[in-house]
């Protein structure tokens, strides 16, 4: 199976075209934010990182950093510094020379300030947007694409409907020989034994062990013991038995292959099939971390509703109840409430899903996209 | 009509309740072009599991096509399946 895509030189493939105006740093992500608003067909990222990081922590905003500005989806970047940040520019330039792929930088302590730097910018990003739209789409094999798996405000239903949903258009798309990436790490909690039992090698066992535990210690180092109170009194009120069956219900949504590798959060896998990123359950953070990864797309299941999109990428949502259906009908994509309405089945949403994994692959635009939402945050511990 | 319960995976020995269930009551899920009929022995509250057939005392519970918990005692296909009657292998953190 196929869909229409880009194929970039730097030999990643995208399935939007977008020309990236990201600063490197804080400081300048409002210079950043008046170049896009005056460069139609560009979009921006605002975050709050690029300075003040040590050790891991800068590794993996370098790591993110690198993923975005070098993703399929993005025909060119044009970084904003602002000078004296931890990661200027050419901390991220030669990474994007050996890729290939295109850049350009301006810097407001260099090019005469915010209005300089806007009045460059805009020269740059306007000459960009025109260069990204002499690209063609080709048809591409589903074995190049990567969706990444995300839920966020999840009820009663999610491990019911939406998330098994989910499931069955990973195990679709894995079998296409694409890619599905599912995280959360703290959600997994319980569930070492069965991850590790559909792990495809000995390494992603050991992985898969240390990878739930260390996130069981950082919490554990925060006062917190997240295991212990799992599932919560309110759970178990609600029809929970174990640990496992509440972990389960969210990890249902990467389906029944095997896993093949264990990524860090941002970290490009090197496998195709089923991977499993160790990342922050936050929604906004865990799609950045998604799409550095190397996603074109990601699918979000919701219970409770959330508009959530993100900037370079489009973001498919899946309402587990029609309830939500009814009432954020604008902001969902499939709805999975079908299936407690008699409505559909399991295999018949997950059916839909894929469909429209399929087409917005090939350039449909989804809800969240259409509504123009371009949330991204970067996930770091601490600034120092 | 709206489905009484879900059958997630075709490995599971127990199925969940969407609506307020009672004991008497013919439950029918499907998957996979695979039907299985329970007549429930007691009532079953919504979000809640139970056996599609009779599992012994320390066998798997299965949801999701994965164990989620060992029986702590016999079970009847009917039966409400919860912590009076399984547990985690992981243990519980309120107890």
């Amino acid at each position: 199976m196929e869909f229409q895509g880009y194929r970039r030189k730097t030999g990643r493939v995208g399935i939007r075209n977008h020309v990236l105006v990201f600063p490197t740093v804080v400081c300048s992500s409002e210079v950043a934010r008046m170049i896009s608003e005056k460069v139609p067909g560009t979009v921006y990222a605002r975050h709050g990182g690029g300075c003040g990081h040590v050790g891991e922590d800068k590794e993996q905003v370098i790591r993110t950093m690198l993923g975005i500005c070098g993703h399929g989806n993005v025909a060119s970047v044009l970084l904003v510094a602002n000078g004296c940040e931890v990661i200027t520019p050419d901390v991220l330039t030669p990474e994007l020379d050996k890729i290939g792929q295109s850049y350009a930088i301006v810097s407001v302590q260099e090019d005469g300030g915010t209005p300089g730097c806007v009045e460059k910018g805009v020269k740059l990003a306007t000459k960009m947007v025109a260069d990204a739209a002499k690209l063609k789409k080709v048809s591409i094999p589903l074995s190049e694409l990567m969706v990444g798996l995300e839920c966020g405000g999840s009820d009663a239903f999610s491990g019911l409907t939406a998330n098994p949903s989910l499931g069955v258009m990973a195990d679709k798309l894995v079998a296409q020989g694409g890619t599905a990436i599912f995280s959360e790490t703290t959600e997994m909690l319980g569930c070492e034994n069965v991850l590790a039992q559909r792990a495809a090698d000995d390494k992603v066992s050991k992985d898969i062990y240390r990878v739930i535990s260390e996130a069981e210690k950082t919490a554990m180092s925060g006062g917190v013991d997240i295991r212990g109170t799992q599932p919560a009194p309110g759970n178990i009120k609600g029809g929970l038995s174990s640990i496992e069956e509440k972990s389960l219900g969210c990890i249902r949504k990467g389906g029944s292959s095997k896993i093949v590798q264990v990524v860090k959060y941002g970290e490009r896998p090197v496998k195709k099939g089923l991977v499993i990123m160790d990342a922050t359950a936050a929604d906004v953070m865990n799609n950045t971390g998604l799409l550095a990864a190397g996603c074109q797309l990601i699918v979000f299941t919701t219970g409770r509703g959330t508009p959530v999109g993100a900037n370079i990428a489009p973001v498919i949502k899946v309402s587990t109840n029609s309830v939500l259906y009814k009432k954020m009908t604008p902001n969902i994509d499939v709805n999975a409430g079908v299936i407690v309405d008699g409505e559909g089945t399991l295999e018949s949403v997950g059916q839909q899903v894929f469909d429209k994994v399929l087409a917005v692959a090939s350039g449909e635009l989804s809800k969240a996209e259409a509504l123009g939402h371009r949330e991204f945050d970067i996930h770091f511990r601490m600034i120092v | 009509m709206k489905p009484k319960a879900i059958l997630i995976d075709t490995k599971d020995n127990v199925a969940t309740a969407f609506q307020e269930l009672k004991a008497g009551d013919k439950v029918t899920v499907s998957l996979g072009g695979k039907d299985v009929t329970t007549t429930l022995v007691m009532d079953i509250p919504f979000g809640h599991k139970f056996a599609l057939a009779d599992i012994a005392a320390h066998k798997p519970v299965v949801k999701y096509g994965e164990t989620i918990g060992l029986a702590t005692a016999a079970i009847k296909a009917g039966q409400h399946v919860h912590i009076h009657n399984m547990e985690s292998q992981k243990g519980r953190g309120d107890k």
